[in-house]
C-alpha cells in the first residue's frame, strides 16, 4: 500500500466535494431561512444553490485536466471519465430545474440534498476501478433514487413504487454482491486490472462463469433490461416527475458507463464467442441474449400501453436493449456510440418528462389519450413532444437517429462478415420499426386526435418552456451536427484508452 | 442554387407555423408562392445543364470522423424528377385550396413533404439521401391521419409502417454496405466503384432493392399504397402516387442497381424458372401490372381505382429497371415522370374535382348526377387524363410505355405478351370508370337537388388541371426533351457496374 497523497486527493475529488458541500448548503437555507416561504421560491433558491455548485463542479472538470489514479488505482480519472461526469452534471442540473414547477413535497431541501447525493454516488462510479468502491457508489445512488422514487408520500402509488423498487434493487444488489465475492476469490483482489489477470489466467472456470452471470443480472437491474426490468414500469409511473426522470435519465448515463467500463477492463478476456458455429461460453453470450429479449419484449409490451410513463418505461426497456449491442461489439467505437446514444436518449426523455410534469399538473394523469388535442391546447410544448418522441423513434434528422446509425456502424465494424451481429442489427432495425407504431400513437393522440370542446390552453411557466426548449434543442443540434460532440468523444476515449 | 428547393420548402414550412395570422387565403398564397419558386429553381437548374452530366451543387464534410458528407448533385435524372416534383408540388396547393381545417399546418407538412423529396433527388451521399428517405414519412402520416377520409387512421399507419420497413430494410443494406466497404464514405460514386464481393451483392441487392421497391408500390409489397391513397386528402394522394412512390423507383436505380450490380446477375442454378433477381423482380413487376389492372378493373370506389391502376403503372418502372438496356432504362425514367405527372391529374379530378363535391365517391352513386353535365371540366379532364394514361399517342404514357416494351422485347420477349394483356386490361379499367362515373346515362336523378346545385370548378383547380395536361402532352410530344438528359447520366461511370452487365 503506497503512502496516501492527500493533496492529489483533494485535487481529484474537489468536484465531488463541491457537490456535496453545494448539498448541504441547499438543505441548510432551505431549513433555516425559507421554511416559511412559497414552495416555488424555495425550490427556486435550493436548485440554484444546487445548480451553481454543480456549475462549479463542472467548471473543474473542464479547465483542469487532472488525470490520474488514485489509492493504487482504486478511482482513476481519465479525459474520459471527465466527459461522462460532466454529462452527468448537466443532466442533474436539468433534472433539479424540472423540480422547480412542481409541488409533489414539502421537503425540498431533503429532495435536492437527495438528488446531489445521488449525483455524487455516479461520478464516483465513473471513475471507480475497484469492486468495492463500485458497490458503495452504486448503493449510494441506489439508496438515494429507492427515497427519491418514493418521495411524493401522499400518493400511495408513489410508496408502493419505491417500495418495490428498493425490493427489486436490494436483489440486484446481492446478485452483484455475490458475483463480486466469487471475483475476489478468483483473484484475491478487487482491483479490476488484477482482476483481468486471474480472468485470463482461469478462462472459463465454472466460478468464473457464475461470476459473470450473476454481475449481468445485478447490472441489468439498474438498466432495466429485459428480464430484469419489472420495477420499471411502476417506478416511471408513480414516482415523482424529477425523480423519474432523473432515474431514466443519468442514473442510465452513469450505469451503462461503467457497466461498459467492469466489463472491458475486468472482465478482458473471458468475452467468448456468441455465434453458433464456435461458440464459447463469456459475457458477451450473456448480454446478446440479455440484447435481444430487451429488444422484443420491450416494444411488443410498449404497444399495448395506454400511459405514456408506462409506454416510456417499456422504450426504456427496447432502449437498453439496442444500447447493450455496443457491449457485444466492445470496440472503442462502440464506447463513442454507447455514450453518444445515451446521452441523446437521456436529453429525450428529460424533455419527455418535462412536458409530462406540465400537462399532468393540469390534466391530472398521463394517459396518452388525455394528450388528445394538444397541439391546440399548448403548441410549443407539443412542437417539442414531437421533436422527442420522433428522436426516440430514430427519425432523421434528430439525435436518436445518428445514434442509432452510429451505433449499428460501430457494431458491424468489429467484424463486417460476422452473420450474427448482421441479424442482431436486422432485429434492431426491425423492432424500431415496431417502435414507430406506438410512439406515433401518442403523436396522433396529441397531433391528430381533437380535444373536448371544454379544454382550455394548458398554461406552462417560462422556465418550463425554456428548459423543454432547450431540450428539442439539443436534440435537433446533436443530430443535424453530431460531431459536437462526437468528435469530443472519440478524442477523449483515444486519450484514455480502453 | 439547386439546394435552395429544399431550403425554401423548409423555410417556408416554419413559416407557415410562425405565421401570426388566422387568414387561411395568405397561408395559401404562401404555400404556392413556395412551390412556384422551388419550381423555377428546378427549372431553372434544367435548363442550365443541358448535357444531362453529374454536377455538384453542395458539397462539404458533415460528419468528419464518419466521412459522411453533406453532398447534393444532380444528373439528368435527379433534373428531371425535380421538375416533377416541382410540377406536382404547385398543383397540390392549387388543388388543396379548399382546406379549410388547420390550414397553415396542412401547407407545413404539405412543404416539409416536398422540401424532403427534392432533397432524396438531390442526395449523393446515401447518409443524407436515407436522411431526406425518412423524413418523407413523417409528413405523410399526419396529412393522412389528421385531413384524410375513409378509415384515415389505419390507412395511414399500414403506410407509415411499410415505409419505415421499406426503409429499414435499406438502412441494413446501407450500414453493411459501409462497412463492408471499409467506413470511409457513404457516397454514392465511393460505393458504387468499390467491389463488393459477389456473394455480398447477391443478399444485399434484393435486401436493398425490395426495401425501396416497397415504396414503388411493387407487387406483393403494394397494399399500403391502395388504402393509402384513398385515405389522403387529395394533394397528399397526388404527392403520393405523383413524387413519393417515384422515390422507391429512384432508390431502386440509384442506389440498389448502381451499387450492387452484380446481385443482378445468374445465380447459377434454377427455382422454378427464376435464374436471378432480376427475373424474380421482372415477374413480380409483371405481376403487379397485369394484378393492378385486373384489381381496377373491378372496384365500386372511384379513388381506389386509380390506386390500383397506380399499381399497375409502377409496375411498368420496375420492369423498365429490369430491362437492363438503355431504352427500357430510360424508358422507365421517363415513365417516372409520365405517371407522376398523370396519378397527379387522376387524383385531383377524382379527389378534388368530384370527390369534394359529390362527398361520395361509389362509382354506382356518380353514375346517376350525369357528372358530365353537371361538371363538364372535370369529365373532360378525366377523359384527357384516361386517354394519357391509356398510352394514347400524344401523350406521355405513350413514350414511355413503347420505350419500356421495346426494353422488355430485347430482354425478355415472352413477357411482352403479358404486358400487352395488361395495357389491355388498362384500356378496360379506365374506360369502365369513365363510363360509370361520367357518363352512366339512365334516368336522371338529382342527388343535387336543383337548389343545391355543385359548386363550379374554381380557378385553381382549372389552372392545376390545364398545367398537367399540357405538362403530359409535352412530354407525349417531345419526349427527346429528357431523353436528351437521361441517357447522358445513364451513360455515366456510375451506371458502369450495370452497363458491363446489361447493354
Amino acid at each position: 500500500m503506497s503512502i496516501i497523497d492527500f493533496g492529489q486527493l483533494l485535487r481529484l475529488l474537489w468536484p465531488e466535494i463541491t457537490i456535496i458541500l453545494a448539498a448541504l448548503l441547499a438543505l441548510s437555507v432551505d431549513l433555516v431561512a425559507l421554511r416559511h416561504s412559497r414552495l416555488r421560491l424555495r425550490f427556486l433558491a435550493a436548485t440554484s444553490i444546487a445548480s451553481i455548485g454543480c456549475l462549479i463542479a463542472l467548471d473543474e472538470l473542464l479547465h483542469t485536466s487532472t488525470q490520474g489514479a488514485l489509492l493504487d488505482k482504486i478511482l482513476v480519472s481519465t479525459p474520459l471519465t471527465q466527459l461522462v461526469q460532466i454529462a452527468l452534471l448537466v443532466i442533474a442540473i436539468l433534472t433539479l430545474f424540472l423540480a422547480v414547477d412542481t409541488d409533489f413535497t414539502e421537503h425540498v431541501g431533503e429532495f435536492v440534498l437527495l438528488i446531489l447525493l445521488a449525483t455524487t454516488g455516479m461520478m464516483f462510479l465513473v471513475v471507480a476501478q475497484d469492486l468495492l468502491v463500485l458497490f458503495l457508489s452504486l448503493e449510494l445512488l441506489s439508496l438515494s433514487a429507492y427515497i427519491l422514487a418514493g418521495f411524493d408520500k401522499l400518493r400511495p402509488r408513489s410508496s408502493e413504487a419505491a417500495l418495490k423498487y428498493f425490493l427489486f434493487g436490494g436483489m440486484s444488489a446481492a446478485f452483484l454482491l455475490f458475483g463480486f465475492s466469487l471475483l475476489y476469490g478468483l483473484a484475491n483482489s478487487t482491483n479490476f486490472v488484477e482482476i483481468a489477470c486471474a480472468v485470463q489466467g482461469h478462462p472459463f472456470s465454472s466460478i468464473l462463469i457464475l461470476a459473470i452471470v450473476t454481475t449481468v443480472i445485478g447490472f441489468g437491474f439498474k438498466l432495466a433490461a429485459a428480464p430484469f426490468h419489472f420495477w420499471a414500469p411502476d417506478v416511471y409511473q408513480a414516482a415523482p416527475i424529477p425523480s423519474a426522470a432523473f432515474i431514466a435519465s443519468g442514473s442510465k448515463v452513469a450505469s451503462f458507463f461503467i457497466f461498459f467500463q467492469l466489463l472491458v477492463l475486468a472482465f478482458a478476456g473471458a468475452e467468448g464467442v456468441a455465434s453458433p458455429v464456435h461458440f464459447q461460453s463469456g459475457w458477451v453470450p450473456v448480454l446478446v441474449a440479455v440484447a435481444v429479449v430487451s429488444m422484443i419484449l420491450g416494444n411488443l409490451i410498449a404497444i399495448t400501453q395506454t400511459s405514456l410513463r408506462r409506454l416510456l418505461a417499456y422504450s426504456a426497456v427496447a432502449h437498453a436493449g439496442y444500447m447493450l449491442l455496443a457491449y457485444v461489439a466492445h470496440s472503442e467505437q462502440s464506447l463513442a456510440a454507447l455514450l453518444y446514444y445515451v446521452v441523446t436518449y437521456a436529453l429525450a426523455t428529460l424533455g419527455i418528462f418535462g412536458i409530462l410534469a406540465v400537462t399532468e399538473k393540469q390534466l391530472g394523469n398521463d394517459r396518452i389519450a388525455d394528450l388528445a388535442g394538444l397541439n391546440r391546447r399548448a403548441p410549443f410544448l407539443s412542437a417539442c413532444l414531437f421533436v422527442f418522441i420522433l428522436s426516440l423513434a430514430g427519425i432523421p434528422p434528430l439525435s436518436g437517429f445518428f445514434a442509432k446509425f452510429f451505433l449499428f456502424v460501430s457494431l458491424l465494424t468489429v467484424d463486417p462478415g460476422s452473420k450474427l451481429l448482421l441479424w442482431l442489427i436486422i432485429l434492431a432495425i426491425g423492432m424500431s420499426a415496431v417502435s414507430l407504431y406506438y410512439y406515433l400513437r401518442v403523436l396522433k393522440s396529441a397531433f391528430v386526435a381533437e380535444a373536448s370542446a371544454e379544454a382550455d390552453p394548458i398554461q406552462s411557466t417560462v422556465l418550463m418552456r425554456l428548459l423543454i426548449g432547450i431540450l428539442a434543442g439539443g436534440v435537433i443540434v446533436l443530430g443535424c451536427a453530431p460531431e459536437l460532440i462526437l468528435n469530443q468523444i472519440l478524442k477523449v476515449i483515444q486519450a484514455s484508452g480502453l | 442554387m439547386l439546394a435552395w428547393t429544399i431550403y425554401i420548402s423548409f423555410l417556408g414550412a416554419l413559416a407557415l407555423l410562425l405565421l401570426p395570422s388566422r387568414s387561411a387565403t395568405l397561408a395559401r398564397l404562401l404555400a404556392l408562392l413556395v412551390s412556384v419558386t422551388t419550381f423555377a429553381l428546378a427549372l431553372l437548374g434544367f435548363l442550365q445543364h443541358r448535357s444531362g452530366e453529374m454536377f455538384t451543387v453542395v458539397s462539404v464534410p458533415w460528419i468528419h470522423s464518419l466521412g459522411i458528407q453533406y453532398s447534393l448533385k444532380a444528373d439528368g435524372i435527379s433534373l428531371t424528377l425535380l421538375l416533377l416534383t416541382g410540377i406536382i408540388g404547385i398543383c397540390g396547393v392549387l388543388l388543396s385550396w379548399n382546406i379549410d381545417v388547420r390550414v397553415k399546418e396542412f401547407f407545413a407538412f404539405y412543404l416539409v413533404l416536398i422540401g424532403a423529396v427534392y432533397g432524396v433527388f438531390l442526395s449523393y451521399d446515401l447518409f443524407l439521401l436515407f436522411v431526406f428517405y425518412e423524413i418523407v414519412v413523417i409528413p405523410k402520416y399526419f396529412l393522412i391521419a389528421i385531413w384524410g377520409s375513409t378509415r384515415r387512421e389505419y390507412g395511414a399507419m399500414k403506410l407509415v409502417i411499410y415505409s419505415f420497413v421499406g426503409s429499414a430494410m435499406v438502412l441494413v443494406g446501407l450500414v453493411a454496405a459501409y462497412v463492408v466497404s471499409g467506413s470511409r464514405s457513404l457516397s454514392l460514386d465511393y460505393l458504387a466503384g468499390y467491389h463488393f464481393s459477389p456473394h455480398f451483392q447477391m443478399w444485399a441487392f434484393p435486401l436493398v432493392f425490395t426495401g425501396f421497391a416497397v415504396l414503388a408500390g411493387m407487387w406483393p409489397f403494394h397494399t399500403w399504397a391502395p388504402t393509402g391513397h384513398v385515405a389522403a386528402p387529395t394533394a397528399a394522394s397526388m404527392l403520393l402516387a405523383g413524387v413519393v412512390m417515384k422515390l422507391g423507383a429512384y432508390g431502386c436505380l440509384r442506389v440498389a442497381m448502381t451499387l450492387f450490380p452484380l446481385g443482378l446477375g445468374p445465380w447459377g442454378f434454377h427455382v422454378l424458372g427464376f435464374g436471378s433477381w432480376r427475373d424474380v423482380f421482372a415477374i413480380l413487376a409483371v405481376i403487379g401490372i397485369i394484378y393492378g389492372a385486373l384489381v381496377a378493373l373491378v372496384q365500386k370506389d372511384f379513388k381506389f381505382v386509380i390506386g390500383y391502376s397506380s399499381i399497375s403503372h409502377m409496375g411498368f418502372i420496375l420492369l423498365g429497371l429490369m430491362t437492363l438496356n438503355q431504352i427500357g432504362l430510360s424508358g422507365a425514367v421517363v415513365q417516372m415522370i409520365s405517371h407522376g405527372i398523370l396519378a397527379g391529374l387522376l387524383f385531383g379530378v377524382v379527389g378534388r374535382m368530384v370527390y369534394s363535391r359529390t362527398h361520395t365517391r361509389e362509382l354506382a352513386a356518380l353514375g346517376p348526377m350525369h357528372l358530365s353535365k353537371v361538371i363538364p371540366f372535370a369529365a373532360f379532364t378525366f377523359v384527357i387524363a384516361g386517354m394519357a394514361s391509356m398510352g394514347l399517342p400524344g401523350f406521355s404514357g405513350f413514350a414511355a410505355e413503347l420505350m419500356i416494351l421495346i426494353g422488355v422485347w430485347r430482354s425478355y420477349p415472352t413477357l411482352v405478351l403479358f404486358v400487352g394483356f395488361g395495357l389491355v386490361a388498362g384500356v378496360a379499367y379506365i374506360w369502365r370508370a369513365m363510363q360509370q362515373a361520367f357518363f352512366a346515362g339512365g334516368p336522371l336523378v338529382t342527388v343535387p337537388p336543383d337548389d343545391h346545385p355543385l359548386p363550379p370548378i374554381s380557378l385553381p383547380e382549372r389552372a392545376a388541371a390545364v398545367i398537367l395536361i399540357a405538362s403530359s402532352v409535352v412530354v407525349g410530344i417531345f419526349p427527346q426533351i429528357f431523353l436528351h438528359v437521361i441517357h447522358p447520366a445513364l451513360n455515366s461511370p456510375m451506371f458502369d457496374g450495370l452497363s458491363k452487365g446489361g447493354w
